[in-house]
């Protein structure tokens, strides 16, 4: 059996996570803090689009974006040397596209279901808006914004649809376990799929029970 | 302490319009739920903030519209003891006490434990807010809000999320624990009497609007305007018109009233408390009757309290009653139980009681 797609796997997923989880707390924090409920809906509405579309959909837009006969795709490769499609980069950014909305999602309700009096309190408490966020907010919204992280971890270790078009299904390259799967069975080595499948179970139920884990051990102070 | 509000803030299906200028230690905020007391601290604590106005606390400006001043709430310095208590569920006893301190280490520590003994605390310090009575949250609160010595403290509704039985109690507790405590402070309340007990000035506020301030015996003595009168608890009001310079007629009971003393031009209404009017014991004859505020009383019900009757009724003789006609009296149990006219009601209403309201 070749272990390069648990490998690509594994550091594909953790790539995308690390991107997934600033990404998607920084952009929360910005619509919450938002003062428009017009705006904050329509950006909620864009930001959420990439769960709801088919992941094929998803990832022919991306090819629109980073295509090398598109604006960014050339810009990237004429000035930058950098080539994005049918390379590993690819697969963590179609894990990113697909896995943002569960983290930004998560991250924000978390945030908002912080009540507001204790902010208030600790305003008038003089704490700083920067003590706030991280003595006060943070805290209280962390079993909701971990939760997230795992979710869109799992999320980006399970993509498929996007990555296949934008990163295709190269060998040693780009084929991360889902595309694995996918090659095996086409090929009919029935055996070596059902390993990738078993190694696959096997890390999405630890990352579920981990988030169980996490919700009770993080919430001691409620009991 | 000096305080200077007037302030204007328009939301959703509310608006605030609140002026008032007190001075004094202990400032209460009385009106009832919902009409903007909660708005008002949350404007002068700076958690929210006014359309216009302006809002000055001793010679500090807080806020104001037209110089565009608005002061962070961390600039304020002012303490907020939220409703709730709104005690951080994940920190600890200590530090939730100590986080708004800007101290070393060591002096943060010792300036901790001083509250902790103060407030009675020990023991507590490593426990979570959760783990401990309402009781204590309050005081872990109040230990929060003064630590770092506030020039104003705010109490929001300090004692409504308590036991009844445990109220009184605590009522006497918390002021004496704020002794500890130099600066002004500024309790709301929609009830009376937690008002009258800790404020010597009051202001009266009643659907987002300021009705009237000054000084709480005063106002609770003669509260001049029915709006007030209404929140102060008076139960009998009734439109009037001034028939001569010691004379009313109340539209509303059909009575015509003795002042005994020169009625203010400006009264549109008269007031009467519920326990003032004097029970009669005996049908006083025509010419006293006349005299004398005298109302033959026809009883509609009778609602029994705990130590006391309220005797709801209307004057006998008035034909066409309308939806204030009914009059409230309040009597002592054992004073109703052993009055030797059962058949008939004979009350006096003194001349002293009569509130004159605009």
């Amino acid at each position: 059996m070749d272990i390069s797609p648990i490998i690509i796997s594994m550091k594909t997923a953790s790539a995308a996570i690390a991107l997934t989880f600033l990404l998607g707390l920084v952009v929360a924090r910005w619509v919450v803090k938002l003062q428009s409920e017009k705006a904050k809906m329509v950006l909620d509405g864009i930001l959420t689009l990439p769960m709801v579309l088919p992941p094929t959909v998803m990832g022919f837009l991306l090819l629109l974006v980073f295509g090398v006969n598109r604006p960014i795709g050339r810009f990237l490769l004429e000035f930058l040397g950098v080539k994005i499609v049918f390379s590993w980069s690819a697969t963590v950014i179609a894990a990113v596209a697909i896995s943002f909305p569960l983290m930004y999602r998560s991250a924000r309700s978390a945030f908002e279901q912080v009540d507001q009096n204790l902010v208030m309190a600790a305003k008038t408490l003089g704490m700083s808006e920067r003590q706030i966020f991280w003595r006060v907010i943070m805290p209280l919204a962390l079993p909701g914004v971990a939760g997230g992280g795992i979710l869109a971890f799992a999320r980006g270790l399970g993509e498929f649809g996007a990555t296949a078009m934008i990163a295709g299904n190269i060998a040693n390259e780009t084929r991360t376990l889902p595309l694995a799967i996918y090659a095996e069975v086409a090929a009919g080595n029935m055996q070596t799929a059902a390993y990738y499948v078993i190694i696959v179970m096997l890390i999405s139920f630890i990352v579920v029970a981990s988030t169980n884990y996490f919700s009770l051990k993080e919430r001691k102070y409620t009991k | 302490m000096r305080l200077q509000v007037d302030i204007k803030k328009r939301m959703k299906g509310f608006s605030l319009d609140v002026a008032f200028s007190v001075e004094g230690e202990y400032l209460g905020i009385l009106g009832p739920s919902g009409s903007g007391k909660s708005m008002t601290l949350k404007c002068i604590a700076g958690v929210e903030t006014p359309d216009e106005g302006r809002i000055v606390l001793n010679d500090k400006v807080l806020f104001d519209s037209e110089k565009k001043i608005n002061l962070k709430p961390q600039e304020r310095n002012i303490g907020y003891l939220f409703q709730n208590y709104a005690l951080f569920p994940h920190m600890t006893v200590e530090e939730n006490i100590g986080i708004g301190l800007r101290l070393p280490q060591k002096e943060k520590k010792q300036k901790v434990n001083e509250m902790i003994e103060a407030f009675r605390l020990q023991g507590l310090e490593t426990k979570y807010p959760n783990q401990i009575s309402g009781g204590q949250q309050q005081r872990v609160a109040l230990a929060r809000s003064i630590v770092y010595k506030p020039d104003l403290l705010m109490l929001d509704e300090p004692f409504s999320a308590l036991d009844a039985h445990l109220r009184d109690q605590l009522q006497i507790e918390v002021l004496e624990l704020l002794r500890l405590y130099e600066g002004g402070v500024l309790v709301v309340s929609h009830s009376r009497d937690e008002i009258y007990r800790i404020c010597k000035k009051i202001v009266i506020i009643d659907q987002g609007r300021s009705v009237l301030f000054g000084d709480t015996k005063e106002i609770f003595n003669q509260p001049r305007l029915h709006t007030a009168a209404r929140i102060l608890g008076c139960k009998n009001i009734s439109r009037c018109e001034i028939i001569s310079s010691h004379s009313v007629r109340a539209f509303d009971w059909g009575l015509v009233l003795e002042t005994g003393r020169p009625v203010p031009e400006n009264t549109k209404y008269l007031g009467i408390q519920a326990h003032d009017f004097c029970l009669l014991d005996v049908a006083p004859d025509d010419s006293v009757k006349e005299h004398n505020n005298v109302i033959k009383g026809r009883i509609k019900r009778i609602v029994e309290g705990e130590l006391e009757y309220n005797v709801y009724f209307s004057n006998g003789e008035l034909e066409d009653e309308n939806d204030n006609s009914d009059l409230i009296f309040q009597v002592r149990k054992e004073l109703w139980d052993n009055r030797k006219d059962k058949e008939n009601l004979f009350l006096r209403i003194p001349e002293q009681a009569i509130l004159f309201l605009a």
